[in-house]
């Protein structure tokens, strides 16, 4: 690991000020993927905050009937936490797959949004990465690209987003709010995390010297119909194939507004407003959501080892909505899928 | 070799000499609440202070920023009894309870662990009576090359603490954070059951 000059931040404006425009600082937190990829040196900081101590520990109802989230809660605290196993279950859900409860102890809310990529070639440093170093080419398009993109892929990065719970705030319209050299802004969650296009070391839309302080909820959370379904190679602690945040609010039969956002498959928690227009006003049946998934996977392409993808997205997405609408949502513990 | 003061040891062994290929650190152990210390600053020499209770002793050291808390027990304080595995996060041997709570002790800087209290394996039993996990975990031969043993033992702690895990898939899922490369999980599970039913 390279060495780095290490600072404690006393609140968010100091936080803000530590960074003194070092492109190579970064902020640490739970430090569950920041202190992995130093030991890689595939971030190399030259110096390292220490947030920890910053009051960003609340979990608290909004006046509009939201919630938000502190940066700083940890994943654990978020997940069993009383008002969002009750009013946004899918996100309770979406964290408990994700990691082992040792990580999501450690792990923060605004870390968790920052996680990069798993591509075991961003980790190996003795192959060309576009993203760890630009320029340098993308190895997995020609390489091991089973658990690659299908979607939003460029020719410079195939990579994939690797959070769950990113997946569920995204189906839930979440907000993220940060504050900057420049002041604080609110950034929707579909605008935080980038397509790698030309430019894929940039992962989010963050400016330099940014920090996220909070993430909020709006009011609708799909309490009664929703699902975290989250297929992969074994049963616990893995990362997605194919991941799904699923959401419906019907009448009767009748389906008012379905929402479903897919882990796995994409460099950012992939939604599509086209795939949930199918389903406005439309019986909740296989024959819907299977139209809605095929919309959303109209421009899917598979790779060489990844192709399997494609039809597993479109099963996930059938079988999510399906556990929707039936207000069975899949156990996080009981393996068995409804 | 290890600075004098680092220890109650002083015979050179294999862990001696790599930790003083590394960092020679500062180390003693206080009574509670001897040495209050302002907050760790890198200072011009990239050291840093950090005082944290592990096991219900303070100690004061002074260590690298890079030192990862599961370094920090194992090289500085001879707390051996946590393992490094993977390093990486990824089989829970390093588990270790921070206020009560089971995380990777690899992947965390020890200085950012100031004001916190440790608990490892070496202090999970009150006095000379073993913890009911431990019990149980030879009561019910819940180990083979005990590697992994520390880890499931801190991590079981932590899952018993959290009270969330009523069934035996739930114990499963909430233990997937420590590997066995023994096999021995029908066994950690029963023992874990047991050991729920005592306490």
């Amino acid at each position: 690991m390279i060495n780095f000059q290490y600072v404690q931040a006393t609140d968010v404006a100091d936080a803000v000020r530590q960074t003194d425009g070092d492109p190579r600082a970064r902020f640490v937190a739970g430090g569950t993927n920041l202190i992995d990829l130093m030991k890689m040196e595939v971030e190399q900081p030259t110096r390292v905050i220490d947030i920890t101590r910053l009051p960003l520990r609340q979990v608290e109802p909004t006046p509009s009937g939201g919630l938000r989230i502190g940066a700083l809660v940890p994943n654990t605290d978020l997940a069993y936490h009383p008002l969002v196993e009750e009013r946004y279950p899918v996100l309770s859900s979406a964290i408990m797959a994700g990691a082992s409860q040792q990580l999501r102890n450690m792990a923060s809310t605004g870390g968790n949004l920052l996680q990069r990529t798993r591509c075991a070639y961003f980790y190996d440093v003795a192959t060309p990465c576009n993203k760890r170093t630009p320029g340098t080419g993308c190895s997995a398009i020609e390489g091991l690209n089973r658990g690659h993109a299908i979607l939003g892929t460029s020719q410079a990065c195939i990579a994939v987003h690797p959070s769950d719970m990113c997946v569920a705030m995204m189906m839930l319209d979440a907000t993220v709010h940060v504050t900057g050299p420049t002041g604080d802004r609110v950034v929707p969650f579909a605008d935080f995390h980038r397509l790698p296009g030309d430019a894929p070391q940039r992962d989010t839309n963050l400016n330099p010297g940014e920090i996220i302080t909070a993430v909020e909820l709006p009011p609708k959370g799909f309490a009664s119909h929703h699902t975290y379904l989250k297929i992969r190679d074994r049963l616990s602690y893995a990362f997605a194939l194919v991941a799904i945040a699923a959401g419906l609010d019907l009448d009767g039969d009748t389906i008012k507004e379905g929402r479903f956002a897919l882990g796995g498959i994409a460099h950012k928690p992939w939604r599509d407003p086209k795939a949930e227009a199918v389903l406005r006003g439309q019986p909740a049946n296989a024959a819907t959501f299977t139209r809605a998934a095929d919309v959303l996977l109209r421009d899917a392409r598979g790779y060489k080892y990844n192709t399997f993808k494609i039809d597993l997205a479109r099963r996930c997405i059938v079988r999510a909505l399906g556990q929707a609408a039936r207000a069975t949502p899949q156990s996080q513990s009981h393996k068995k899928i409804a | 070799m290890t600075d004098p003061e680092d220890g109650p040891t002083f015979h050179p062994t294999r862990r001696d000499v790599i930790a003083a290929g590394a960092v020679v650190p500062i180390a003693m152990a206080l009574p509670p609440g001897a040495a209050a210390q302002s907050p760790s600053v890198a200072a011009a020499s990239g050291r840093v202070a950090v005082s944290l209770t592990i096991n219900g002793t303070q100690h004061v050291l002074t260590i690298d920023p890079r030192t990862t808390l599961l370094d920090l027990l194992r090289e500085h304080l001879d707390l051996t009894g946590t393992k490094k595995g993977c390093d990486q996060g990824q089989c829970g041997a390093c588990t270790v309870l921070s206020d009560g709570r089971r995380i990777n002790s690899c992947l965390t800087f020890a200085v950012m662990f100031e004001g916190r209290h440790i608990t490892t394996i070496e202090g999970l039993a009150a006095g000379g009576t073993l913890h009911p996990l431990q019990q149980a975990f030879i009561d019910h031969d819940a180990f083979q090359c005990g590697y992994c043993t520390p880890g499931q033992l801190c991590s079981a702690a932590g899952l018993m603490a959290e009270g969330r895990a009523k069934t035996p898939d739930e114990i499963r899922e909430l233990m997937s954070g420590n590997i066995c490369r023994c096999g021995a999980y029908p066994n950690i599970v029963a023992a874990i059951q047991q050991a729920m039913g005592r306490s």
